[in-house]
């Protein structure tokens, strides 16, 4: 019996189009708009002015705060404007443009193939080298990972968990980083163990990708203290929360942090950055971007540089289809639809996915039939029917009572209606509303 | 029989009526009748446009405060002000009529769709989601959350403009669309004599480039309003110019200089002289 | 203007499940029964559900176009799905007339009443069984006896059911046999315990319905009954005779289930499963109505806001 995460988790068509295609390293651009939030916590603070020249791996802005990370230019050139651009949020928002000149490199970064696998570092210097890299959460959230490295004083990690469940439809840019580059994950999963301090570590894997289940299973012998864990194919065992119940059958309580259950999640492309950045001083300019959809001429994986225009990366792939009707940053459950093909890829974009007009339309709206099957799969085990109508109404006390906060957002609820209802619109409204109560009252 | 029947209905019905008489005599709570007084000519329609929770609320606000000076029902206006004072034998406090201003002309034709919204019609779920349908992230998104606030019926989005308007006759100045709105575009100001009211209609903080690309009704904060006014009424701030209604005399020399056309003026007569044909 | 592309929040896709598939779901679990039913009661039965359905159907759309005033929503399926389920709720002789009264009142005031699909408090078809009921008590208790395609309809020969016979009846129960196939007195769609079981299969396989409410249900009918057969066998009769006859297995797998009027976290919906069981049981061992079941889902629907507002789901880390 293949473990999953215990409350609700639907499944939706896989479409994995782009499985087991290479990743192809994608062509520089000639310009770069490298955005200063690309990261969750405050903007990142521009250290270059116009006209700078900059290399690749150059820091361009430094962490703004606490909770922020460090940006590097991803191309070698002059820094042509910092300005508002269009970024992934749907606003205009501060970044730093580039205009591209050849591809010189920094020269503290090791461009060689070579697997280093001994680090002789403490805790404290590879948690340094991961904040200076810059390195944030990979799999979409974005969450510095200097920051979850650092458990708050009176808590301490006991397990390392890696997230290489990759449970949103269409994407595959984990799963190919899985089969490339086993090894040097394996790597960085140990220096995550080392700056921790934990000698358990699971790397949890569902089950619609056995060839790298075998593959990590077979290498991981010989790095002792990793367990591989298939898990049963279930949405969304991707969230932090969802898939430390799958691996340790614990539930982390309302409003609490994972740590609070001694466990660390990072995911499994965070622990391949933190192997560029700790053995070979790699900072954070380029990651795996899976392009995607049904009517996309050749779906792919690539390697692209932070910056990147979406729509150079769309072309790679065999650009737009005639019909399409959403651009998607991110994968169909949580990604972002797209005004305009022209934003940047940031760090945290794993995936662009192109829906058909026909996919794209929403269906009309009915009455709730109060047929309950939200409730039974929202994985929070919350009453998204209810939160939709509390939010409605304004009704922010009773949203509070019903844990509305707890939200992941996963969409699982909106995806199950049968009468189409928009339950997670109002309930991303709500849960913000409430939030922001909270602050206020705390305070 | 029927005899029986009727005194023992009558005995239970006396028993209740004590029983109610007593407790209603137990629990009761003083309240000073005058609340009562001044909520039934109150307007009974639970805006919070006063700041109290509904007109109850305020009905006690005014009976316990010292002087009706800062309290104000904006959908009575000081006539009705100086009906509570009477009641109560307290002068009126002064309160200017305002009027709800929506500041932003972005119509269809000036602000070209960039891309087609598909979700809940809400102002609050696109604005939490993206900068909107068109090029400018600040403008009037015409979902209607202030029409859905609107306890008066006063504000209606133009179909033909897809920009929310307001019926002046019917505003009370309450105040819900203003909190409702998630863009901040209306606002409440002077009401001004006869209805004549100048004001930018424009929020755009986007530097005058981008925010005349965006939209061509747009304040490109090029500063000429503010030379121009002789009463110093006009601020310029994020490339935005300010009208501030306390300082402003009505002589719509702006109006004329403003290069967008993002100044409106409201209910003045037409100009004389001079035929356009 | 040249690419306008499609802006919405996540999630960009849809299950592509949809009110209408869960109700003509429902609708093919109820096809064995109306087979059997048109077995036993032939020529009537089919008269029953046609003048039941397509008067639902009218109404829904009369009410929907001329009073609402907008688009009528007929075909997804909610107003069939009524109209079928009160036809299996009466007698197989039942009038035209006292139909489309009993129509009149499911769809205008069981439903349409609360403002449609998905406001209504009540299980409409129950509303419409309930109003004729109370309303004609003597067409209504009267069952025509089962044959093998009979070509009568209200000239039909009537005869006792299982529960009022039970009730102080002097005929002899029908056999085990004859309980499950459905081959007894009864309403047209209540007769065949397998036919609805296969149903109740059905709409579990395909996930229309979870078990939660039919098996707490039956469940508790079977231990009450159970328990006051123990004590005396002679007044009270076996469980599985309970079990098998009136409207139990109908009312458990088809009425109780009822989106709408039905609770929305599963210990709610055991809630409201037992309640209906206890209610049934009580009403059929000790009221002076032979069958409860109607009534007891009546109540419980009634109670369903109740229910919900104090049974939640069970919360993610939550005890």
């Amino acid at each position: 019996m293949l473990r999953t995460f215990r409350i609700g988790g639907i499944h939706p068509p896989e479409n994995k189009l782009s499985a087991g295609k290479k990743i192809t390293p994608l062509a520089i651009p000639k310009q770069v708009i490298i955005p200063l939030g690309q990261h969750i916590g405050a903007p990142a603070q521009a250290v270059v002015k116009k006209g700078d020249l900059v290399k690749v791996g150059t820091l361009i802005a430094k962490a703004g705060g606490f909770v922020s990370a460090n940006i590097h230019s991803s191309v070698s050139g002059k820094v042509n404007k910092i300005d508002n651009a269009l970024d992934a949020s749907g606003y205009k928002r501060m970044a730093i443009y580039i205009d591209v000149d050849g591809d010189e490199w920094e020269e503290k970064i090791d461009r060689s193939e070579t697997l280093i696998k001994d680090c002789t570092l403490s805790p404290k210097e590879i948690i340094d080298k991961i904040a200076e890299a810059g390195i944030v959460g990979l799999g979409g959230a974005t969450f510095p990972t200097q920051v979850k490295l650092m458990p708050p004083p009176g808590t301490k990690a006991e397990i390392l968990i890696i997230n290489a469940v990759e449970c949103e439809p269409y994407l595959t840019s984990d799963h190919e980083l899985m089969l490339e580059k086993s090894e040097e994950i394996l790597v960085g999963v140990s220096l995550l163990m080392k700056a921790i301090e934990v000698n358990k570590a699971v790397i949890g894997i569902e089950n619609n990708k056995p060839d790298a289940i075998k593959h990590l299973s077979q290498l991981v012998k010989s790095y002792g203290n990793i367990e591989i864990m298939p898990l049963k194919v279930q949405y969304p065992q991707g969230g932090e929360k969802q898939l430390i119940d799958a691996v340790i059958r614990r539930q982390v309580k309302s409003g609490a942090l994972p740590i609070s259950e001694g466990a660390v999640v990072q995911n499994v492309g965070t622990a391949y950055a933190v192997y560029e950045a700790v053995q070979k001083n790699k900072p954070l300019i380029e990651r795996v971007v899976t392009v995607t959809g049904k009517a996309v001429p050749a779906p792919g994986n690539f390697l692209v540089r932070v910056g990147t225009p979406i729509s150079q990366v769309i072309e790679a792939a065999g650009g737009i289809p005639e019909n399409t009707g959403k651009i998607i940053g991110g994968g169909p459950m949580m990604g972002k639809a797209l005004i305009s093909p022209e934003v940047p890829v940031t760090k945290g974009s794993s995936g662009i996915l192109l829906l058909t007009k026909e996919e794209s339309v929403r269906k009309p709206i009915y009455d709730c039939i109060r047929c309950a099957k939200c409730v039974s799969i929202c994985p929070m085990g919350l009453n998204p029917s209810l939160l939709m109508n509390v939010t409605e109404y304004t009704e922010w006390e009773l949203a509070e009572k019903n844990y509305i906060v707890d939200c992941i957002e996963c969409g699982s609820c909106s995806y199950t209606c049968p009468a189409n209802r928009p339950l997670l619109d109002y309930i991303r409204i709500g849960k913000g509303k409430v939030m922001g109560i909270i602050r206020a009252r705390k305070s | 029989m029927i005899l029986i029947a009727v005194i023992s209905l009558g005995a239970i019905g006396a028993i209740g009526a004590l029983f109610l008489y007593a407790a209603s005599r137990k629990f009761e709570v003083y309240e000073d009748p005058r609340i009562a007084e001044v909520q039934d000519i109150l307007p009974a329609a639970n805006c919070g446009g006063c700041g109290y929770p509904g007109c109850a609320g305020f009905a006690s606000a005014c009976v316990n405060a010292s002087s009706l000076d800062g309290l104000l029902c904006p959908v009575g206006g000081p006539a009705l002000m100086t009906r509570i004072g009477t009641i109560l034998g307290m002068e009126a406090g002064k309160a200017e009529p305002m009027v709800a201003v929506v500041r932003c002309n972005g119509t269809c034709e000036a602000r070209p769709r960039i891309n087609k919204y598909d979700g809940a019609k809400t102002c609050a779920i696109v604005s939490a989601l993206y900068g909107g349908e068109t090029a400018c992230a600040y403008g009037c998104l015409g979902y209607g959350d202030c029409v859905v606030s609107c306890a008066f019926d006063a504000i209606h989005v133009n179909p033909a403009t897809g920009l929310a308007e307001v019926i002046e006759e019917k505003c009370t100045s309450c105040g819900a669309c203003v909190k409702a709105c998630p863009k901040n575009i209306i606002e409440l100001r002077k009401q001004g004599p006869k209805s004549r009211r100048v004001f930018v209609s424009c929020v755009n903080k986007d530097k005058g480039g981008p925010a005349k690309k965006a939209c061509a009704n747009a304040c490109i904060g090029c500063g000429k309003c503010m030379k121009e006014c002789p009463f110093e009424a006009i601020t310029l701030a994020n490339n935005l110019a300010y009208i501030d209604y306390t300082k402003c005399r009505l002589c719509r020399k702006c109006v004329d200089v403003c290069p967008t056309g993002a100044i409106h003026e409201l209910n003045f007569p037409p100009k004389r002289g001079g035929t356009c044909s | 203007m040249e690419n306008n592309y499609i802006v919405s929040p996540s999630p960009h896709i849809h299950g592509g499940d949809s009110i209408s598939k869960n109700m003509y779901g429902v609708l093919i679990a109820l096809i064995p029964a109306f087979l059997v039913s048109l077995w036993f009661f032939g020529l009537g039965a089919l008269i029953v559900t046609a003048v039941s359905v397509s008067a639902c159907m009218l109404f829904e759309f009369l009410i929907q176009r001329f009073l609402f005033k907008k688009d009528p929503t007929l075909w997804d399926g909610s107003a069939i799905l009524t109209g079928v389920l009160l036809a299996f709720n009466l007698p197989s002789n039942l009038p035209v007339w006292i139909i489309l009264i009993g129509t009149l009142a499911a769809i205008g005031i069981g439903k349409m009443s609360f403002g449609g699909l998905g406001n209504n408090i009540f299980n409409p078809a129950l509303v419409g069984r309930i109003f004729l009921l109370i309303s004609f008590p003597a067409q209504m208790t009267t069952w025509p006896v089962p044959e093998a395609l009979p070509m009568t309809y209200l000239d039909a020969e009537t005869g006792a059911t299982v529960l009022s016979i039970l009730k102080g009846g002097s005929a002899e129960l029908p056999g085990y046999v004859d309980m499950l196939t459905g081959h007894m007195g009864g309403s047209l769609g209540e007769v065949s315990a397998i036919a609805l079981l296969i149903g109740l299969v059905y709409m579990l396989l395909r996930k229309i319905i979870t078990w939660h409410i039919p098996v707490s249900i039956l469940g508790t009918v079977l231990v009450f009954t159970g328990i006051m057969h123990l004590v005396n066998p002679v007044a009270y009769a076996n469980p599985l005779v309970h079990l098998l006859s009136g409207g139990l297995l109908l009312g458990a797998i088809f009425m109780a289930t009822d989106y709408v009027t039905s609770p929305m976290s599963k210990n709610g919906m055991i809630v409201y499963g037992i309640g209906i069981g206890i209610l049934t049981t009580v009403i059929r061992l000790f009221g002076s109505y032979p069958e409860g079941v109607s009534f007891a889902i009546f109540i419980m629907n009634g109670l369903t806001p109740l229910i919900n507002s104090y049974i939640k789901p069970k919360h993610f880390g939550g005890k």
